[in-house]
């Protein structure tokens, strides 16, 4: 296989309604070639959609698409150079392993396909299984054939719609780090649609948050989960603890001063995402560190809260606290098990410290509860009808 | 008949479950884990087929080997009076015209279902019901008057005959012969093969739109996109995947189609003339006007086995064992 590079692909003030729904809102997106791009975010949102105008599976209401410089916005799905991994796969359920993968080189009119299939079923660790039906297929076999079946035209742009999602998770874990390793041995461009946010930090080099339609931000998997810009990035990646303050002070030191009911939380400049003085301050529930309150060690600079404890529950590698501010505010704290202080019991005065560089400050206007609890592991669709 | 087994084994099947369910032992043992169930559960199917089906099978056989009248009565003397067979030959021609009618019939209704069934199992979205029950819905008249309806929509003076002689349609298919048979006369269409043809694609239309719409309506629309999004046009899309995925709804609809339109007669005897009568006419003519039973008896026995042996090669080159 030859490490052709992809092209970049160029989302441009695309939008798509469905009738007075407005399914994807005005996006632009420029996804650079080479990259593993995921788009992120809860069913409705607007990702799949987005993958499908890609495909050319739905035309956009407004707005074009690019892949390099050749506008695809109106073409035909069969004049792209892209190709879809499908969402349980849709493998031919009248074709071996063998003309599955096959398929898009025969429409193609390519005589001489031997070669290509066995390297690519080489590739994708199917050989052996050429002459199978994908109703003989175990669930891993079948998401390798749609991958095989994709990647073995070379596509400019690989989209993958949620698919790992019929997986159950020990195997989800492995084909994410196969899907990445594929990836980087032949160089495409990867567009990948999930709602799951573990999988897309895993694997993407980019990841777009998406909300309603829109993109809600847009980075690295590590820049976005450490200082997001909204609280529906802060929800959805991963759990965030949300305090009301105001900022007193933007200090020529590069910090902020937010005043939390009479406490003075410090953060850097770089990590307000909001003009206004009203402020959620969000810190990651593992960046806070809880301690038993008389004789507890506070460094300097640190923030620093007194709080009672509620609640501790033993989950192995950590330890989950649930800790109550003054104000009666709940907050959680994931505390790693190297020195479990067993004074920390339900009653327990406590205090809570972390640094300044690990909170965050958004817009007060924003709902705190955005982009929480969308769990849609349970609605996940089977691979049933893959086969019949 | 098949129909009446069908129904027979659903309604024992109900007698099996119930008590099971009554007793509340589902959970452990399940419905039909006996190994008995199997066999119980074909009985009445397999004891209608024997009495309806394999007796009179027999029976007609027997009665095509008999000597006599129905004045003189009939008898069976050893070996046989094999001579009635020798009718199969004298009435050839109907035998042909019988298959070749039913034939194109065949075609003509797959060329006008597949494209209905395809609209209603894809695109007909919540008219879907009403399609379904408008293609059932002829049924609710009677075969016999469906027919006669005919002979006035391909009446002489009647409209569609009027504007085919107008085009030099039926002109046109005047020319279409096959041997001394030609499609219609110069300008007239009733009493010709294309009225009989035309009223068994009618008749059986239905036969060949439910198996076609259930083997595509089990198919995933996403197949068809996942086929475009591999380089296929949506011709070839259709062309290699939606096509041989409809295949076995493809042999349930011919065989429906062509098994009792090779059999018929109603078309023949009331759309055509004895110019253009099918083999389903000579048997009646044979039984019920003649009353030579044995000669009778011959012909549908051999238009049976020549049925089965053109199903068997049918199915065995459609290769259904080979589709899921």
């Amino acid at each position: 296989m030859s490490t052709t590079a992809g092209a970049d692909l160029r989302i441009i003030d695309v939008t798509k309604r469905f009738g007075d729904f407005v399914a994807v809102d005005d996006l632009t997106l420029t996804i650079p070639a080479g990259s593993f791009f995921a788009l992120l975010g809860p069913s409705g949102c607007g990702k799949t959609t987005t993958l499908r105008m890609v495909a050319g599976l739905e035309e956009p209401t407004a707005g074009s698409i690019l892949i390099g410089d050749e506008d695809v916005t109106w073409a035909k799905p069969y004049k792209r150079p892209v190709n879809t991994v499908f969402q349980s796969y849709a493998l031919f359920p009248h074709l071996d392993v063998y003309e599955n993968v096959a398929f898009g080189l025969r429409r193609r009119g390519i005589k001489d396909v031997k070669k290509v299939v066995e390297d690519m079923l080489a590739l994708t660790e199917l050989t052996g299984l050429a002459k199978r039906k994908p109703t003989q297929l175990s669930g891993g076999q079948q998401q390798r054939v749609a991958l095989a079946r994709a990647l073995i035209n070379q596509p400019q742009v690989l989209l993958l719609d949620e698919p790992l999602g019929a997986l159950d998770l020990k195997l989800r874990r492995q084909m994410q780090l196969e899907l990445k390793r594929i990836q980087t041995e032949v160089g495409l461009t990867f567009v990948h649609v999930t709602h799951d946010q573990e999988e897309a930090m895993t694997m993407a080099d980019t990841i777009a948050v998406m909300n309603a339609g829109r993109v809600e931000q847009l980075g690295a998997p590590a820049d976005l989960y450490e200082n997001p810009r909204t609280t529906f990035v802060a929800n959805f990646l991963g759990q965030s603890n949300f305090f009301d303050g105001s900022i007193t002070e933007r200090g020529a030191d590069g910090y902020a001063t937010v005043d939390v009911k009479g406490n003075h939380v410090r953060l850097p400049m770089g990590r307000v995402h909001t003009e206004g003085s009203s402020v959620h301050v969000g810190v990651r529930p593992e960046k806070l560190r809880v301690q038993f309150r008389d004789g507890a060690e506070v460094r300097e600079h640190e923030n620093r809260l007194e709080v009672v404890v509620t609640d501790s529950s033993f989950i192995g590698v950590s330890t989950q606290y649930l800790v109550d501010t003054p104000w009666a505010q709940e907050l959680t704290v994931f505390a790693q098990n190297t020195h479990r202080d067993e004074r920390l019991a339900p009653g327990a005065p406590a205090i809570i410290t972390w640094a300044p560089d690990h909170s965050f400050a958004l817009d007060a206007a924003q709902d705190v509860e955005a982009g929480v609890e969308i769990d849609e592991d349970a609605a996940t669709p089977d691979p049933v009808g893959v086969g019949s | 008949m098949s129909g009446g087994a069908v129904a027979a084994t659903a309604a024992e099947q109900q007698d099996i479950r119930s008590p099971h369910n009554d007793g509340g032992a589902t959970e452990a043992k399940g419905v039909g884990t006996s190994k008995w169930t199997p066999y119980v559960l074909l009985t009445p199917g397999m004891l209608w087929l024997a009495i309806f089906f394999v007796v009179p099978t027999i029976v007609l056989l027997a009665t095509s080997l008999y000597t006599g009248s129905l004045d003189t009565g009939y008898s069976f003397e050893f070996p046989g009076n094999w001579s009635t067979y020798s009718a199969v030959i004298t009435y050839l021609p109907q035998f042909a015209r019988s298959f070749v009618f039913a034939g194109l019939a065949t075609v003509f209704c797959l060329a006008l279902a597949y494209p209905l069934a395809y609209f209603i199992a894809f695109r007909s979205g919540r008219w879907k019901a009403t399609l379904l029950v408008l293609v059932i819905a002829p049924f609710f008249t009677s075969f016999l008057i469906r027919t006669l309806a005919w002979k006035t929509i391909l009446a002489d003076d009647g409209f569609v005959v009027t504007v085919m002689n107008t085009l030099h349609i039926t002109d046109l298919m005047s020319h279409m012969c096959l041997g001394s048979l030609c499609l219609t006369e110069s300008d007239r269409v009733l009493n010709t093969p294309l009225a009989v043809i035309l009223g068994l694609t009618y008749n059986f239309l239905p036969f060949m739109v439910l198996p076609l719409y259930a083997s595509l309506d089990r198919m995933d629309p996403r197949l068809v996109e996942a086929a475009q999004d591999l380089y296929s046009s949506p011709w070839t899309a259709l062309r290699k995947v939606t096509w041989p995925l409809s295949l076995p709804g493809v042999v349930a609809g011919t065989l429906l189609t062509f098994i009792p339109a090779a059999g018929d007669y109603i078309n023949a005897e009331l759309l055509g003339t004895t110019k253009v009568s099918m083999i389903g006419n000579v048997i009646q003519d044979q039984f019920f006007v003649v009353t030579d039973y044995p000669t009778a008896s011959a012909l549908s026995f051999v238009l049976m086995l020549a049925i089965l042996v053109l199903v068997f090669l049918y199915v065995r080159r459609a290769g259904t064992e080979e589709l899921v």
